[in-house]
Parts: structure tokens; C-alpha cells; sequence
């Protein structure tokens, strides 16, 4: 946050210090029960992407022929077996990885690209402004879902061209955002002053821009969370995005739809993962906006 | 007798040499009025419409005028926060683009602004806000921040109870003194005050007027105090600025304007200020009505529409800036002027 690097020694008695903005913003979250829950549920999830070969019960790409679409509860098969015979649990833990990596990656990268976009857009204005946005509104004139579909038919079917087709699908909303909270905050008058001071433009948005508009452009990304869980599944389904024999959640709903009258609980699990990931981030999401709105 | 009258004149004329400290040489700003389809411009709002002005090195040089007339534009015409469409500005005899740099004026000339909240990140500390312009002009971090320090200090601050703390944190009077100091950091030599202390109490305002004279003493500063408030503005300035509709109506000595204004305008304007003392109060003129719109201005004298005196001549022929009774007095009205046309040779008492 500050203009200063903390090693700087500085010989000054030291002052007293308040409490920074962030700091403030997490202790206001951390009592936020049910952001707090979302957060817990979020956190239990990446963990379990992250140690899956060790929770796994089972290896998720291991088939039996004999023991197709068993019930959930089964001996060996707590959660059931999917169409091929593989035990569910282990294929759902397994699945976090892709599903996860698919709905924050693209969305972290747009952040980056459309917090630039925005960022110069509003700071600079005038004509780069007026040019920069009316493209990205070409983009953002297509629903999300037929832009997510079309690019990566284009690129073809797997995991690098399903992310970077979510990606280019969420550029477009996160640079509007960035470039409309940089437009307020470029003419408040502490930017006025820090350009009366005689700081370059650049210096100016790192000190002054960044620290009031990556915040809220934050919070709007982390909302897209969700949505792009759910493209990236629906990619899946109609076998874009990753491909079988893959553990995704997505891609696991498409390959179980036959299933769904002879083993319904089985068959509605994935979408069950997908459903409580993105409500999970949705919630955290919105505590973090009610946390951020802190009244002068 | 006549030797010690005529230092005592020169010394309170101009202190170095007889060349003001800031010169501005009619500068306009016209803003398009963006409308209708692509953005087309539908008009153009004459903001400031050529005004030329000087401002003495130590001196206090007030503007007031009716909202919209044109004084914030000219403040952030003076630092270059817009870029003017006309003119030029001369600080210390150098011109802005030929041997003087936007940084050096910059360096030179700083401004307070009216809202002390919005004009201080909320994410830095005070002691940031103050440091950033120094770091940015070279100085070390620890340098910048113990100037900081000592600028909290000179304005009434405890470095150590303040320095770490937040803009929302203290109250508005101790804001706008954290944004004078800012405003100082770069040790300017004019300092531009545009509503400076006009969104705070009474008694906080005196106290922060009382701190700007101060100032002005200790660090030899000229000030451009821009306010609404008449009565402020008497006391702090040695010379007044009356504007109105993007055009200077009248300059001179506060004492002379404020006894005898020239101009229509400053005497109904000075007629409408609340007095200290009920016995002077004056029925006389009033304002009446909004000023017009500065997109359309009048034609001739832009007051035509509102004057008490105007004749045929005043809506025909723009009146200039010409020299009054007292010295360093001018006015822009017929009225009083050589051979205007205008029928009124002095305003009647
Ligand atoms: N950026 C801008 N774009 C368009 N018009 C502007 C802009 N800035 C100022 N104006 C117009 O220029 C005129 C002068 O504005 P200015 O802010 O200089 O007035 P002012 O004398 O400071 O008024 P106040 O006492 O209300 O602060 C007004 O009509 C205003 O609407
Ligand atoms: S020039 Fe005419 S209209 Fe303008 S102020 Fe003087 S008398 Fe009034
Ligand atoms: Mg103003």
C-alpha cells in the first residue's frame, strides 16, 4: 500500500499507527458468519484439489465393467460408481482439481489483463478511451455463453483452449469495471493534487489509482468465479474444454446424463460439487463487497 | 520626507524589482459541451474568457465572484491542471513552455483544494500524502518522510499522534491542515487556496486562516485566496480580484474596492454581504436572478442583463479594464471610463 518499501530505515521516532484499510476489511469479514462458512467451504475444497491422490480412496480412472452405475453406499463405493464402473468419491476429489483450476485461472488472468485495460483506458481518457472501450464492447456484446462456445470451437476441444476462452470471455466485463471505477477516481481531487504535485501519470496510478480501484474490480472478478465454473462445465458437456477421460465435474454431468433414470443420486453428484463451489464463492464474494464498504 | 515616502512606497509595491511574481497574459478556457450522437460538440461553455492578471511576490491576491464564474478554472489554469486554449503564464519573469518547465511551475506554484476529504487518498496515511510529492521530485524516502513529519509539525499537528493515521480518522479542520502541508511539501513560493476554508466552521476556519498567515510570514509565501465569503476575503487579501462570467469586472487594493468598487457589479456584490455592522448596511443594490449562461454569453458587457446603470452602449461595446481613481484600481464599465459613450461620467452614490 505504501509509496514506501519498508526497509527504507527511517531515523523517526515511530508514530502511531492505525489500522489499514485491508486490515480492516478482514477483521470486518472474519465476523461475517456466513462468509466465513463460504470461506471454510472454499478453503476445504482447494485443499481437497490439492492432497487428492492422498484423500482418494480410489484410483478415479481405474474401470470395472462388472460394477457399472452402482448405488451410492455401496462396499468399496461410498458415493456409488459412475458408468464405467470408477468409484465416484475418488473421481469427485479428483475432479475439484480441473473444475477449480478452470473457474479461478481464466478469471485471475482476465483480472490482470482487464485491470490494465480499464486501468489506462480510464486513467488516459479522450480518444484511447473511447477506442479501447467501444472494442471491448464488440466482445462484451456476445453472450458469455456463445462467446465460450465459439472460441473454443475454434481453438478445439481441451484444457488450454477451454482457459483461454474463459479468459477472453471475461476480459471484456472486468475491463468495463475497471475502466468505469478509474474514471470516478481519476477526478477526485487527490488525484488532481498528485498530478499538481508533478508525478508522472504512471506513478500517479500506482500510488494513488490502484490502491482505490483493485479493490472493487477484485470483488467483481471473484463473482465471476462461479460463472466461469459453470462455462467451463458446460464446455465440458457438449466435449469442449477437457476431454474423458479427465475427473472434471462438467465433463462428469455430460458423460453421467444417460445414468440419470437408473442411478438419479449418483448421476445429480457433480452438479451437486459445482453447485456448492459456486454458491461458496458467491457468498465470499459478497462479504468480501459488504467488508470493502467501510463508511468514512 | 518625500526619500522615506517613496521607499516606504516601493517597498510595499513589489519587493523584487518591479516584476510580479506570477503573470498571466489572457488566458482563455472554453470546455465543449459534449452532447447528442458520437459526442458531438453542442457548445462551449467560455469558462474563463481572457483574463489577464498579476500577482505580486508576497502579497495575498483575492478572487471572488458568483459560482461558475470562472474561478476554480482559473486556479487550475495557474498549475496547469487544464491546459489553457489561450495566453500564457509567466512565473518569475519565465514563460510556461518556453523557459520554464511544467515541473518547475509546478514545484513553484501548489493549491489546496475545498474538500479536505476528497483531496487526500484514503488509502494512504497522512504522513504518505505528505511525503509523496518530495519522493517524487527526488528526495529519498527517508528524507521525504521526516519533511513530512516536520510539515505536520509547522501546521499544528503532533507528528506522532498523526503521522500514522488516516484521512477519515481526523476531523475537517485538521484535514485541511494536512493539505496544507502537502501543498507546502514541495516548498512553493505561491500557494493557490480555492475555497480553502469555506467548508468549515466558523471557528475552525479562523483558526485555519489565522495558520495560513502564519505561514505566509514565516515562509515569505503569496497566496491566490479564492472565496466566496467577502468578509474572509477582506481579511486576508491585499488585493481583490472581482470576476464574473469568465471575465475580470474590477481589480485593485481590497481597501479601495471595498470603500468605492468601480464596478456595478462589485457594488452590488459588496451590497449583498452580510455586514459586521448594522448601522452600514445597505438597502441599495441587489443581485437579482441567476448570472446568465456562460455557454451564451451577453453580448458587450456581460453584466448588461443585471446593471442597474446599463445604457445602449453597455449590450453594443465589450467596456476594457482601465485605470481608477486609486492606484492599481481598474475597472471594466463604461461608466467612469474616456469617452465610452456611457451618459454616467461616476457612479452615483
Ligand atoms: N471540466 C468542465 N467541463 C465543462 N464545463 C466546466 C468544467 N469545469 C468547469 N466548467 C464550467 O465552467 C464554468 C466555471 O466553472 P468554475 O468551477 O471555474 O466556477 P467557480 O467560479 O469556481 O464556481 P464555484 O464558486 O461554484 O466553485 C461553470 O459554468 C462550469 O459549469
Ligand atoms: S458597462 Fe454598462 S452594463 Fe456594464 S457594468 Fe458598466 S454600466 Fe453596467
Ligand atoms: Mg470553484
Amino acid at each position: 500500500m505504501s509509496l514506501f518499501s519498508p526497509s527504507a530505515a527511517v531515523p523517526v521516532v515511530p508514530a502511531e499507527r492505525s489500522p489499514g484499510y485491508w486490515s480492516l476489511v478482514l477483521r470486518r469479514l472474519s465476523r461475517d458468519k456466513v462468509a466465513m462458512i463460504a470461506f471454510v467451504v472454499i478453503l476445504a475444497l482447494v485443499l481437497m484439489a490439492i492432497f487428492a491422490p492422498y484423500i482418494a480412496p480410489a484410483d478415479p480412472y481405474k474401470s470395472s465393467m462388472l460394477r457399472r452405475l452402482r448405488p451410492i453406499g455401496t462396499p468399496g463405493y461410498p458415493l456409488g460408481a459412475d458408468e464405467l464402473g470408477r468409484d465416484m468419491l475418488s473421481r469427485l476429489i479428483h475432479g475439484a482439481r480441473l473444475s477449480l483450476m478452470m473457474g479461478i485461472l481464466p478469471v485471475f488472468i482476465a483480472f490482470g489483463i482487464g485491470s490494465v485495460i480499464g486501468v489506462a483506458a480510464g486513467y488516459i481518457g479522450g480518444r484511447f478511451n473511447a477506442l479501447t472501450m467501444r472494442t471491448v464492447d464488440v466482445f462484451y456484446a456476445f453472450p458469455s455463453v456463445l462467446l465460450a462456445i465459439a472460441l473454443s470451437g475454434a481453438l478445439g476441444a481441451g484444457i488450454f483452449s477451454g482457459l483461454l476462452s474463459l479468459t477472453i470471455v471475461f476480459i471484456p466485463p472486468i475491463a468495463r469495471i475497471a475502466e468505469s471505477v478509474t474514471t470516478q477516481v481519476r477526478k477526485i481531487d487527490y488525484v488532481e493534487a498528485a498530478r499538481a504535485s508533478g508525478a508522472s501519470g504512471f506513478t500517479i496510478v500506482r500510488v494513488h489509482v490502484l490502491g482505490n480501484v483493485l479493490g472493487p474490480i477484485f470483488v467483481y472478478a471473484t463473482s465471476l468465479i462461479s460463472v466461469s465454473m459453470i462455462l467451463a462445465s458446460g464446455l465440458s458437456f457438449l466435449g469442449l474444454g477437457v476431454k474423458p477421460p479427465e475427473p472434471e465435474w462438467g465433463l462428469m454431468l455430460n458423460t453421467l446424463r444417460n445414468a440419470i433414470y437408473v442411478q438419479p443420486w449418483v448421476a445429480a453428484l457433480p452438479g451437486l460439487m459445482i453447485f456448492i463451489t459456486s454458491i461458496a464463492f458467491n457468498l465470499l464474494s459478497d462479504g468480501l463487497r459488504s467488508a470493502m464498504d467501510i463508511k468514512a | 520626507m518625500t526619500e522615506a515616502l517613496m521607499t516606504h512606497e516601493t517597498a510595499g509595491e513589489a519587493p523584487s524589482a518591479d516584476r510580479p511574481l506570477l503573470q498571466v497574459r489572457g488566458i482563455v478556457k472554453h470546455f465543449p459541451l459534449k452532447g447528442g450522437l458520437f459526442g458531438r460538440s453542442t457548445g462551449t461553455v467560455r469558462a474563463v474568457d481572457g483574463i489577464s492578471f498579476d500577482v505580486r511576490k508576497g502579497e495575498t491576491l483575492g478572487i471572488v465572484g458568483e459560482s461558475g464564474c470562472g474561478k476554480s478554472t482559473t486556479a487550475r489554469l495557474l498549475v496547469d491542471l487544464i491546459t489553457p486554449d489561450d495566453g500564457e503564464i509567466v512565473f518569475d519573469g519565465r514563460k510556461l513552455g518556453r523557459d520554464l518547465t511544467l515541473t518547475e511551475l509546478r514545484r513553484n506554484v501548489q493549491m489546496v483544494f475545498q474538500d479536505s476529504y476528497a483531496s487526500l487518498n484514503p488509502r494512504l496515511t497522512l504522513e504518505d500524502s505528505i511525503a509523496f510529492a518530495p519522493a517524487v521530485h527526488g528526495m529519498t524516502d527517508a528524507d521525504a518522510r521526516r519533511l513530512a513529519r516536520e510539515l505536520l509539525f509547522k501546521v499544528g499537528l503532533e507528528p506522532k499522534r498523526f503521522a500514522g493515521r488516516y484521512p477519515h480518522e481526523i476531523s475537517g479542520g485538521q484535514r485541511q491542515r494536512v493539505n496544507i502541508a502537502r501543498a507546502l511539501a514541495l516548498s512553493p513560493k505561491v500557494v493557490i487556496l480555492d475555497e480553502a476554508v469555506s467548508a468549515l466552521d466558523k471557528s475552525v476556519e479562523a483558526q485555519v486562516l489565522n495558520l495560513l498567515m502564519d505561514l505566509k510570514a514565516e515562509l515569505d509565501l503569496t497566496y491566490v485566496f479564492i472565496s466566496h465569503d467577502l468578509n474572509v476575503v477582506r481579511f486576508m487579501s491585499d488585493r481583490v480580484m472581482v470576476m464574473y462570467l469568465g471575465e475580470v469586472a474590477e481589480i485593485g487594493p481590497v481597501d479601495a474596492i471595498y470603500a468605492k468598487p468601480a464596478h456595478p457589479y462589485s457594488r452590488a456584490l459588496l451590497a449583498s454581504m452580510p455586514s459586521m455592522d448594522p448601522d452600514s448596511r445597505t438597502e441599495a443594490v441587489v443581485l437579482t436572478g441567476d448570472p446568465p449562461n456562460p455557454i451564451d454569453p451577453p453580448s458587450g458587457c456581460r453584466f448588461h442583463t443585471r446593471c442597474g446603470f446599463a445604457e445602449a452602449v453597455c449590450s453594443r461595446e465589450k467596456p476594457l479594464l482601465h485605470a481608477r481613481a486609486a492606484q492599481g484600481h481598474s475597472a471594466a464599465c463604461h461608466v467612469g471610463g474616456v469617452d465610452t459613450g456611457h451618459t454616467l461620467s461616476e457612479l452615483p452614490a
